[in-house]
């Protein structure tokens, strides 16, 4: 079973009125902005049900723009982000959608710029996030832990080319694919940190398109 | 310390307090510190943050009357201290602080103030009204604060194993009603009662709340969530008082978990947090979705 801190109980500190629709909403924009790592030209905030219901009242729309540009769930400048000078670095959109195949706080951020990429999540509750897709791939990314993602050719020795580079404990390893010998992902959850030589290093193998590290959230 | 990572149930919880001969915070801050890989004093630090932010937000919130963004609720904790200044509440000074402190907590939620999602932002007044309020008028230390939070923390966390803390996913029972359970263990912490006090102080206070159903009006934590704080505050006080006096819930704690994970699973979802039914569907509440253009 996966072990609960009490610290995740008490907190975090943040800005109002929702832990799942607007710390929530920040947090699923903070991992989108790691995982994209560039200025985009254009970003369409896609909120689905309870998110596109309930957003506005919820300051929802305001989180995960707040979040994508960098500020913390308990940063006061959610509440007039869309005033904010940094909210005109790039041109954005939200729309609202009903889709019940998707979770009631689900969220896609279609990124346009280069590269485009559509990252997807959902705010789970108690202000937990999972982003569950990026682009057709399925990934497990919480914020709770160091993570590396690598989109790659679905060859065999790839996993363990990868892990063998890694010195330290994995928590999670999640890959999934198109289909065999297509493009695959992996997406691994670290105990510790990893130095830019190791990264560079796996950015080098072969047959590797796209390596990410996406540290885990700090609020 | 290797088998307290696994304190799963309050029976887990009770047995390594009794083996031990320790009380809740100290095994669960134990726990804590073995797996986040940190020290004690590391782990306290971090918590003594979330009640500097409690208090913080408590004093924003005493002072302004400024409305949500739907303009639905925002004014009532300024209306109650005028109301307390008129006539002074039966119960006295203490219990004027603690719905006060919490009315203020959560009305400085919905106007986007900064607090402390305790477990949740919906539910989060109650446990640093009864924390604050009691702590100032007993003149209770920093260090007996710090343990209180904690010995609430370990209560959230073991009911969190089994039930999530999200209205969408078990009611306001899960949210509201754990951070009543959590405030009641803390409550009896603070007042020196020994482990079998602040579990069936826990227990007392979850198994009055089980079954609240999460029914906002127009989607949003405000009606009835923000007046919904301060009842549970009181809720909490009267499990830790009847706890301390050795009164015994007669179903163990463990069991009422049980119950709850039961009954949020057969809570329609009608009532869990999509404003489908209940209070949110009231003829009152549906004009005010008009209103507001939902």
């Amino acid at each position: 079973m996966r072990q609960t801190s009490i610290i995740d109980i008490i907190s975090p500190i943040m800005v109002g009125p929702s832990s799942s629709h607007t710390a929530g909403a920040v947090r699923l924009g903070l991992l989108a902005r790691n995982m994209y790592n560039g200025t985009p030209k254009k970003v369409t905030f896609r909120l689905y049900n309870s998110y596109a219901k309930t957003g506005r009242g919820h300051g929802t729309d305001k989180g995960l723009l707040a979040g994508f540009l960098g500020l913390g769930v308990d940063d006061v400048g959610i509440r007039n982000i869309f005033d904010l000078e940094i909210s005109k670095n790039f041109e954005y959109k939200f729309e609202y959608l009903e889709d019940f195949n998707r979770h009631p706080n689900a969220v896609d951020f279609v990124i346009e710029g280069t590269p485009n990429i559509v990252i997807s999540g959902d705010s789970i509750g108690a202000g937990e996030v999972v982003i569950n897709k990026i682009d057709n791939f399925s990934v497990k990314l919480n914020g709770k832990y160091n993570t590396l993602l690598l989109i790659y050719k679905d060859i065999p020795g790839m996993i363990s080319n990868v892990t063998s580079k890694i010195p330290v404990n994995i928590a999670s390893l999640n890959c999934d694919r198109y289909a065999k010998g297509e493009d695959a992902s992996m997406c691994i959850a670290l105990d510790g940190e990893l130095q830019e030589d190791i990264i560079a290093s796996i950015r080098s193998l072969p047959s590797i398109y796209i390596v990410r590290y996406i540290k885990k959230l700090e609020s | 310390m290797e088998k307290n990572i696994n304190i799963r149930t309050f029976e887990d919880l009770y047995n390594a307090c009794e083996k031990y001969e320790k009380t809740i915070y100290e095994i669960s801050q134990e726990r804590e510190a073995e797996l986040a890989e940190v020290s004690i004093p590391e782990v306290r630090i971090e918590v003594k943050r979330s009640i500097d932010a409690m208090r913080e937000a408590i004093q924003n919130g005493l002072h302004s009357d400024k409305m949500s963004v739907s303009g639905m609720c925002g004014d009532d904790c300024v209306r109650l201290q005028k109301g307390f200044e008129r006539k002074h509440a039966l119960f006295g000074k203490l219990y004027e602080k603690i719905v006060t402190y919490a009315l203020a907590t959560s009305e400085e939620n919905l106007r986007m103030g900064k607090i402390v999602a305790c477990p949740t932002a919906g539910s989060c007044a109650i446990v640093p009204s009864v924390l604050v309020a009691v702590s100032d008028s007993l003149g209770i230390s920093e260090k007996e604060q710090i343990d209180a939070l904690i010995t609430a923390g370990e209560v959230g966390r073991i009911i969190s194993n089994k039930v999530q803390l999200a209205g969408a996913v078990a009611g306001c029972q899960a949210e509201c009603g754990v951070a009543s359970a959590m405030s009641a263990a803390a409550l009896t912490q603070m007042r020196g009662g020994n482990v079998k006090q602040i579990l069936n102080a826990v227990a007392l206070a979850m198994k009055n709340l089980l079954g609240l159903t999460c029914d906002p009006v127009c989607g949003l934590v405000e009606i009835p969530c923000v007046k919904r704080n301060p009842f549970l505050a009181i809720h909490a006080v009267t499990a830790s008082e009847m706890a301390l006096a050795g009164i015994v819930s007669k179903i163990p704690l463990d069991e009422i978990i049980d119950a709850m994970e039961q009954t949020g699973k057969l809570m329609s979802p009608m009532l869990k947090e999509s404003s489908e039914a209940g209070l949110a569907k009231t003829k009152t509440a549906i004009e005010l979705e008009h209103k507001l253009g939902m």
